[in-house]
């Protein structure tokens, strides 16, 4: 299966990472190779098996509602590269 | 005293020969002396590793010693540590900080064993060559000598490099699907893989969540025992981990091998293995003849299969986890974003190499509508066709050995311009963790001067009995004490 420019394109928004006209043409040859290698899968019966999410097809654990973590905001935003009065800071969204 | 186990450190701290600070400053000298050619470290903690060493020596003088108080080790770099940068291999994360501890890191604070540093690896675990850590890539003690740069395996590369250079005596690492066996195999140490769900992977970066699983890497089974003791168990703060009593995984080290069954996957003696590798792991099988244990030829029709499942759900899964790198709350941001989708593709852009992007974009594709069913549902049903294979051959055997990989560390660049040729390199290792079952690579001889890995797969929950026919193994041979000149 191969995968056009315009895939690539589609792709690299969905996925939000710029993508520069100069570099789809190596992604078209590396994405394809990869998905040639993927298409193996095609030609495996799996009619009648039921997919497998997680090795020891665990659910989800549930547990009490209560608060167990407490307010770290200081500590989280000391990372963060741009907050003010507590909150983080991103380009204007709306006008 | 470098050369000495982690079980032979804890002893000369035991009698007093030698103090915590004494041993870390002997490391850590060392590190400062041959880390320059390996760059297995991004990230080297000297001060506070005296400041634990001294704290340890403390706890020791005490009498509140756990085996690990003051042995020095090492995490790789994608386990949270408090207060030390964790990078993941990554521009992304170049600068962050951690504000907590993944819970991995936790267990060696509280046993009292003493963090050197952090060590090198493919950018967020994807690769098998640390070659594409954006703090440049390790290189193989092993070749080094004879004036080759060859690549010591990855993702967790820098652990397997520190532990074969005797930088440190043993280091954590991961596997998403042969991170640890293949770099072990590669530099001639030893390296377990635990079943999915046994080790918690709270605070360790995320990759594909339904594959990734923390484990150990040090010259012996012994010590890998030692480490797991410390690591394995329920944690409530991991969805996936899994509540189940934890054995002491040294008890049953010396157990005879008698009667124990092994069996040999077909698919995995095929012509992609040289002959030359393919009789190192032969002669490793009739050492295990000579302990008592019976061999057979098994299959596993589906394995041929695992590379392509794993491209699917690997990136798939990477996709999703990765999302959170936007640049908005920690990490990289691009300079003077004019708006916010600018900010995140360009973030994006900047931050991520290039094999991480590859893996985003295709995880994003087989995700995106019209292709989920073709790919993402068809490699979960192929995953369980799989997962049955390994169910079914552990109703005839114990134990499955192969070759970890089908030929030895090879040299830096050979595999860097097509990427498939890379992933090609996890052909014997990948199935196991689509299946989740444990297994171990051992150093079983060389090839041509280079290290030669005997892998291990069990059934689920069997590290005990993996890490039991490993040291028994390890008692007649001594492959895995060759050191790289």
């Amino acid at each position: 299966m191969t995968i056009s420019r315009k895939d690539i394109e589609k792709v690299a928004v969905l996925a939000r990472i710029r993508v520069d006209e100069e570099q789809v043409s190596a992604l078209e040859k590396d994405l394809g190779n990869i998905l040639d290698l993927v298409d193996q899968l095609a030609a495996a019966d799996t009619a009648n098996v039921e997919p497998l999410a997680h090795p020891l097809d665990a659910v989800q654990r549930l547990r009490a509602d209560e608060v167990t973590e407490t307010d770290q905001r200081e500590a989280f935003q000391a990372i963060a590269p741009a907050t003010e009065n507590g909150l983080y800071l991103v380009p204007r969204v709306i006008e | 005293m470098h050369n000495k186990s982690v079980a032979e450190l804890s002893r000369e701290l035991e009698s007093g020969k030698v103090s915590s600070v004494e041993l870390t400053q002997q490391f850590l000298d060392r590190i400062k002396r041959e880390d320059g050619q390996i760059n297995s470290f991004i990230t080297v903690t000297e001060e506070q590793a005296l400041a634990d060493a001294k704290a340890a020596d403390e706890q020791r003088a005490a009498g509140k010693a756990t085996p690990w108080t003051g042995v020095p080790f090492a995490h790789k770099d994608i386990f949270c540590t408090n207060g030390v940068r964790t990078t993941c291999g990554s521009k992304m994360l170049e600068n962050f900080v951690p504000p907590y501890d993944a819970t991995v890191t936790e267990s060696f604070r509280n046993a009292g064993a003493v963090c050197l540093g952090k060590t090198n690896m493919d950018e967020f675990a994807m690769g098998s060559s640390t070659e594409s850590s954006y703090f440049g890539a390790t290189t193989n003690p092993w070749g080094l000598s004879q004036g080759d740069k060859r690549v010591p395996g990855g993702s967790s590369g820098g652990s397997a490099a520190a532990v074969a250079a005797r930088l440190v005596p043993a280091a954590t690492a991961t596997d998403t699907g042969g991170s640890i066996r293949q770099p072990a195999a590669l530099c001639g140490i030893t390296g377990l893989k635990p079943t999915y769900g046994r080790v918690s992977r709270y605070g360790m970066i995320a990759f594909a969540s339904s594959l990734d699983q923390g484990g150990t890497m040090a010259r012996t089974a012994e010590d890998n025992a030692l480490m797991l003791n410390v690591m394995a168990g329920f944690d409530p703060k991991d969805s996936t981990s899994v509540d189940r009593e934890v054995p002491d995984y040294t008890a049953t080290l010396n157990e005879p091998l008698k009667g124990l069954r092994i069996g040999l996957p077909k698919e995995y003696f095929s012509d992609q293995l040289s002959p030359a590798m393919e009789q190192q792991v032969r002669n490793a099988v009739k050492e295990y003849e000579k302990l008592g244990a019976t061999v057979k030829e098994v299959s596993l029709p589906n394995a041929k299969l695992a590379i392509a499942a794993y491209y699917v759900i690997a990136p798939a899964e990477a996709s999703a986890n990765l999302s959170r790198f936007d640049g908005a709350r920690y990490g990289y941001r691009c300079a003077d974003p004019k708006d916010l989708m600018d900010m995140y593709t360009r973030t994006r852009a900047e931050g991520f190499g290039a094999e991480v992007k590859r893996r985003i974009l295709v995880g994003t594709y087989a995700l995106s509508a019209g292709y989920f069913d073709a790919y993402y549902l068809k490699a979960q049903k192929v995953r369980r066709l799989i997962q049955q294979d390994f169910i079914n051959a552990f109703k005839e055997v114990d134990v499955l050995m192969s070759p970890t990989t089908p030929s030895p560390a090879f040299v830096q660049g050979e595999k860097t311009n097509d990427p498939v040729t890379m992933y090609l390199e996890d052909v014997f290792t990948i199935a196991v963790n689509l299946a989740g079952v444990p297994a171990m690579s051992v150093p079983a001889g060389f090839v041509d001067g280079l290290p030669v890995g005997l892998q291990m797969i069990g059934d689920y929950f069997s590290e005990a009995r993996l890490l039991n026919a490993a040291h028994k193994f390890q008692q007649v041979t001594d492959w895995h004490q060759r050191e790289a000149q």
